[in-house]
């Protein structure tokens, strides 16, 4: 039997990822890709896949699979989720081997609204356009554009090897905090008043519950653009931050539009797209402006972060719980909440 | 407007907007389309990729590998030498007028008190410009609507019309390729495909290219609209000197 990956369950917006659609822009074809880079890349490094190997991305709504024909290397990464195999807790960062009869199950955690599952090997599905990567308003990759559902079968070729034990993955990167978002004024923050700007800047939104992998809306003040509404369509990158009619400002995120007709006040910095990412509709976010050379220094950063390999320490049971602890961490820190 | 230098605008730390003008006008869409033809065929390293729209140049581009000052420095040596561009390639599109696909051309003709059959000559009379793709694949944005055939938007949006569906709105024309809600005016139908996974050419026309729509019957549409289901390319083209 070949080796594959099933889907046993998967809640809604469980997508295949990779690096993204790119060469398309010019055609209407968003790159799609991952809502967090540095956690799918984190994923991909523990099982020796390149940062941008295809792996699924998963939602607040979860999934569980199960492995088939082989035991498939595993990784997960990301926010805060709870994660188990057969009932038997993980850390939220983890690698593991998923024996074919196994169940692994993702659920929601303590934090955090996405996570990766990468697998040592290659996720072997036909790729659209030259990518694997998941963008369902317009029906490209994955499995014949849409998202996982269960009952699907992925197959895996050049399964690597497994080290049985599970371990921890050593990820502090993962840990974002709760700085302000630092986004870069532009391209069209001249529709902006000083005043508009200085409220964008001051207020404190939250992430609303209308939020997915297109746009995240933000709920606060109204900030409706002093020089006019419409602006003639131009492009529109990953953390754009455009103001509709009504005042509400929305950032575009890895399934965005890619041109658009409303003014954008300010565009959030490459390396800040991941943590606002994780940020679940509810949860309070602020803004504040920051420069292109401190944002291509917070990019060189995180590139060396994404090259670098990326450790795991081994787990052992704890006698009182149903948590696997990393061993250096046994002195009660669970590597999991 | 169409003269004088762009405006560099920032869209974050790693894509700059090169913009020609802010409205929609042959002159200003024909420099963007001579930076982005130049800046492909310069292909710096550290640029990533050239999205052309209406009246600007969005260029995708790494900073770790050629910074700001310097990309902009570049741009403005290639701009300076850019020449007119034409297009290369005229698109002559099979489009239906009957009432059933082109769902509002009575109530175009009653806003602009003209007959449905002069909405239909003019539409079809019309050389387009293929000024921008957006919003989804293939969703192709033309230029050189006649002024004639200008209506302002609906009031509200309607609900959705079919992939192929030609439209007419913000003084452009629009080929669709799914599908959507829509606050523009249907006119036609095309069998075409403006995007295609079925057929090597995935999409149809580039950026700059002409396009123009021939009426076709019914009893046509349909035949080419099974042709084209098989991965047919049922348009004709025609290379401009």
């Amino acid at each position: 039997m070949n080796a594959a990956l099933t889907i046993v369950a998967a809640g809604p917006g469980v997508t295949l990822q990779d690096a993204g659609r790119h060469g398309y822009l010019r055609y209407g074809v968003t790159a799609a890709g991952p809502m967090d880079a540095l956690a799918m890349a984190t994923a991909n490094r523990a099982v020796g896949a390149a940062p941008g190997a295809t792996a699924i991305e998963v939602s607040l709504g979860g999934i569980e699979v199960a492995a088939e024909g082989a035991t498939l290397p595993i990784a997960i990464a990301g926010g805060n989720f709870e994660v188990s195999i057969d009932g038997q807790r993980m850390p939220s960062a983890v690698r593991l081997a998923l024996a074919p009869g196994a169940k692994l199950r993702i659920r929601a955690g303590s934090g955090g609204a996405w996570c990766y599952l990468a697998v040592g090997g290659r996720i072997d599905v036909p790729p659209m356009l030259g990518s694997n990567a998941t963008h369902t308003r317009s029906s490209l990759g994955g499995i014949d554009g849409r998202a996982l559902a269960a009952g699907d079968v992925l197959p895996v070729r050049d399964v690597g090897a497994c080290e049985s034990d599970p371990a921890a993955l050593t990820a502090p990167w993962l840990a974002r905090g709760d700085d302000p978002i630092r986004v870069i004024l532009g391209p069209q923050d001249d529709y902006f008043s000083q005043a508009q700007i200085d409220a964008f800047c001051r207020e404190r939104w939250a992430i609303s519950h209308r939020s997915d992998r297109m746009a995240y809306f933000l709920d606060g003040a109204s900030i409706t653009p002093a020089n006019g509404l419409n602006i003639v369509s131009d492009g529109i990158v990953m953390g754009a931050i455009q103001v509709l009619g009504d005042g509400r400002p929305m950032v575009l995120m890895a399934d965005r539009q890619v041109t658009g007709g409303y003014p954008k006040i300010a565009t959030v910095i490459g390396p800040d797209q991941g943590r606002l990412a994780q940020l679940r509709p509810g949860s309070a976010v602020r803004f504040a402006v920051t420069t292109i050379a401190a944002a291509v220094e917070a990019r060189r950063a995180e590139r060396a972060l994404l090259d670098a390999p990326v450790e795991a320490v081994p787990l052992v049971r704890t006698p009182d719980a149903d948590v696997l602890l990393a061993s250096n961490l046994i002195s009660g820190v669970s590597g999991g909440e | 407007m169409s003269a004088g230098e762009p405006i560099f605008l920032d869209a974050g730390e790693a894509a700059l907007v090169v913009e020609f003008g802010r409205s929609i006008e042959p002159a200003i869409h024909n420099r963007v389309l001579a930076l982005d033809a130049a800046l492909a065929k310069r292909a710096l390293p550290g640029v990533v990729e050239l999205v052309p729209t209406i009246r600007s140049l969005m260029i995708h581009y790494d900073p770790l590998a050629i910074d700001r000052a310097a990309l902009i420095e570049a741009v403005r040596g290639i701009e300076t030498g850019a020449g007119e561009t034409r297009p290369a390639r005229r698109w002559t599109i099979p489009c239906c007028y009957d009432p059933q696909f082109g769902e509002d051309i009575a109530q175009i003709a009653d806003m602009l008190a003209m007959t449905p059959e002069r909405v239909v000559a003019l539409h079809s009379s019309a050389t387009f410009q293929a000024y921008m793709y957006g919003f989804l694949p293939g969703f192709c944005y033309l230029g050189g609507l006649p002024p004639e055939l200008t209506v302002s938007r609906r009031l509200t949006i309607r609900p959705p019309h079919p992939s192929g569906t030609i439209m007419i709105g913000a003084g452009m024309g629009l080929i669709t390729t799914f599908a959507m809600p829509t606050g523009w005016w249907l006119v036609g139908r095309t069998p075409e495909r403006m995007f295609s996974l079925a057929r090597a050419q995935t999409f149809l026309a580039a950026v700059g290219d002409e396009i123009a729509f021939e009426p076709i019957d019914v009893d046509t549409f349909h035949a080419l609209d099974r042709r084209a289901a098989a991965g047919e390319i049922v348009a004709t083209m025609t290379k401009l000197a």
